[in-house]
């Protein structure tokens, strides 16, 4: 099995018709954590799995669609914007952490405050950290068959 | 309560199969079995959030297990005599810990009567003082967030050490001469 | 009080996986077994009799009272620890990678040399 090449032509095709149900299913929970089960983390792993799916099924050629650079950069953004959520109430309020958005109605999108920007914060981060793992040891590991 | 009892020895005998078969695939779909069937008592155990969690980082632990290590080349099996002494020290310090521990067990709370000092106000203010339905993600984002500010640290920690740990740059001469 | 014997046997299981393997990747699989018993025995400690269906969610049509609703601060606690789970055996499996390009073989007793 020639890891460059990926999986056979079944995979490929199944995998082009769902993976971006798999990445709108993972934006879905987590742009609704505050009502239902889920939040950031479970939909960051759920992304970080579509983009894993891809991966596995085009080898290491279908990294050029997204390198292991792009995952570092979105990866940084996702940690500094959840840092700024954070010293914003500080530097607003004076009290760190501050949840200064209001709450607006209950049962409604936007409502809670700081939580839904703060869930697609956590999303980013957990979501490129965990790709950004299995890439770097997939590419460990074709580095070490080929000696 | 009958129904944990089943699924927590459906996960002792899935973990007792992975620890003493041979070959590694299968020690890797039983530790699949073991995670699954967590995640259905969590959900039984009325959380969930949790039993979403747990099913998705079950499936990237076996995706990362099978890819990351298992191929034709590397041998996986790994002969040598048993060592008794080992197993022996083994089951003695099992059974030494779950008999201090059932000393520490009797004084809890009973199972199924929690004793909820904290979380009693948590519900009943979350929803008027955060404005969010899911009180558990009240509470972490609003009552607790350093809890998740320290979790996206640690998270950024073991990225960056997988990264540093299998890099190519940098590595020794030594290496390559061999 | 069973269900939490029981837990620890789990736990056990772990335990003895860890110490009495001498194959790497059935060192990462005890390690996670740990894990795994460890958080559900926060969320044993946390359940109200008769809480299946009472999870801490509301909704617009409330049939059960806050009253009744199973402990969400354990859950909140366990959310991200089984996350950091993961990450810290993806960190193991990397470090058994380079074991394994160094020595060519995943047995612990054949790795001797600790070079400082």
């Amino acid at each position: 099995m020639n890891k460059n090449e990926g999986m056979s032509l079944i995979v490929k095709t199944i995998t082009r018709l769902t993976v971006g149900l798999i990445l709108l299913f993972g934006i879905y929970i987590v742009s609704r954590g505050h009502l239902s089960p889920g939040g950031g983390f479970a939909g960051g792993v759920i992304i970080a799995l579509a983009l894993v799916n891809l991966l596995l099924a085009y080898g290491t050629r279908g990294l050029k669609k997204f390198p292991l650079m792009a995952a570092e950069i979105i990866e940084t953004i996702g940690a500094l914007f959840f840092i700024l959520i954070s010293l914003f109430g500080l530097i607003l309020f004076g009290v760190y952490f501050y949840n200064f958005l209001g709450t607006g109605r209950p049962f409604n999108l936007m409502s809670a405050g700081i939580i839904l920007p703060a869930n697609i914060a956590i999303a980013l981060k957990v979501g490129a950290g965990l790709y950004g793992i299995v890439v770097a040891l997939v590419l460990a590991k074709s580095l070490m068959e080929k000696k | 309560m009958t129904i944990f009892i089943i699924l927590l020895l459906i996960m002792i005998v899935g973990a007792l199969v992975a620890t003493y078969v041979r070959d590694l695939l299968s020690a890797v779909v039983s530790l699949g079995i073991v995670g699954l069937t967590q995640s259905v008592t969590m959900l039984l155990l009325g959380a969930p959030d949790l039993a979403i969690v747990q099913l998705v980082v079950e499936i990237l632990t076996l995706i990362i297990l099978i890819r990351a290590t298992i191929s034709k080349d590397i041998s996986a099996r790994v002969n040598g005599p048993r060592e008794f002494l080992v197993a022996a020290t083994g089951i003695f310090f099992v059974l030494s810990f779950l008999l201090i521990s059932y000393h520490g067990l009797r004084h809890i709370s009973a199972f199924g009567h929690p004793a909820m000092r904290i979380s009693h106000d948590y519900l009943q203010q979350g929803l008027a003082q955060t404005g969010a339905a899911n009180i558990v993600s009240a509470i972490i984002l609003n009552y607790r967030a350093f809890d998740t500010l320290g979790e996206a640290t640690i998270l950024f920690a073991a990225v960056i050490g997988v990264y540093t740990v299998l890099r190519e740059v940098g590595r020794k001469k030594s290496d390559e001469q061999k | 009080m069973v269900v939490y014997l029981l837990n620890f046997v789990l736990f056990g299981c772990g335990v003895y996986a860890l110490m009495t393997r001498k194959n790497i990747i059935k060192m990462v699989i005890g390690l996670s077994i740990m894990e795994y018993a460890v958080n559900l025995f926060f969320i044993f400690l946390g359940y109200k009799t008769n809480g299946q269906y009472a999870f801490p969610i509301f909704f617009s049509d409330q049939k059960i009272s806050f009253n009744q609703m199973v402990d969400p601060l354990p859950q909140a606690l366990i959310l991200t620890a089984i996350v950091i789970g993961l990450a810290t055996t993806a960190l193991f499996v990397a470090i058994a990678i380079r074991l394994y390009e160094k020595y060519n073989t995943f047995d612990i007793s054949r790795i001797r040399r600790l070079r400082g």
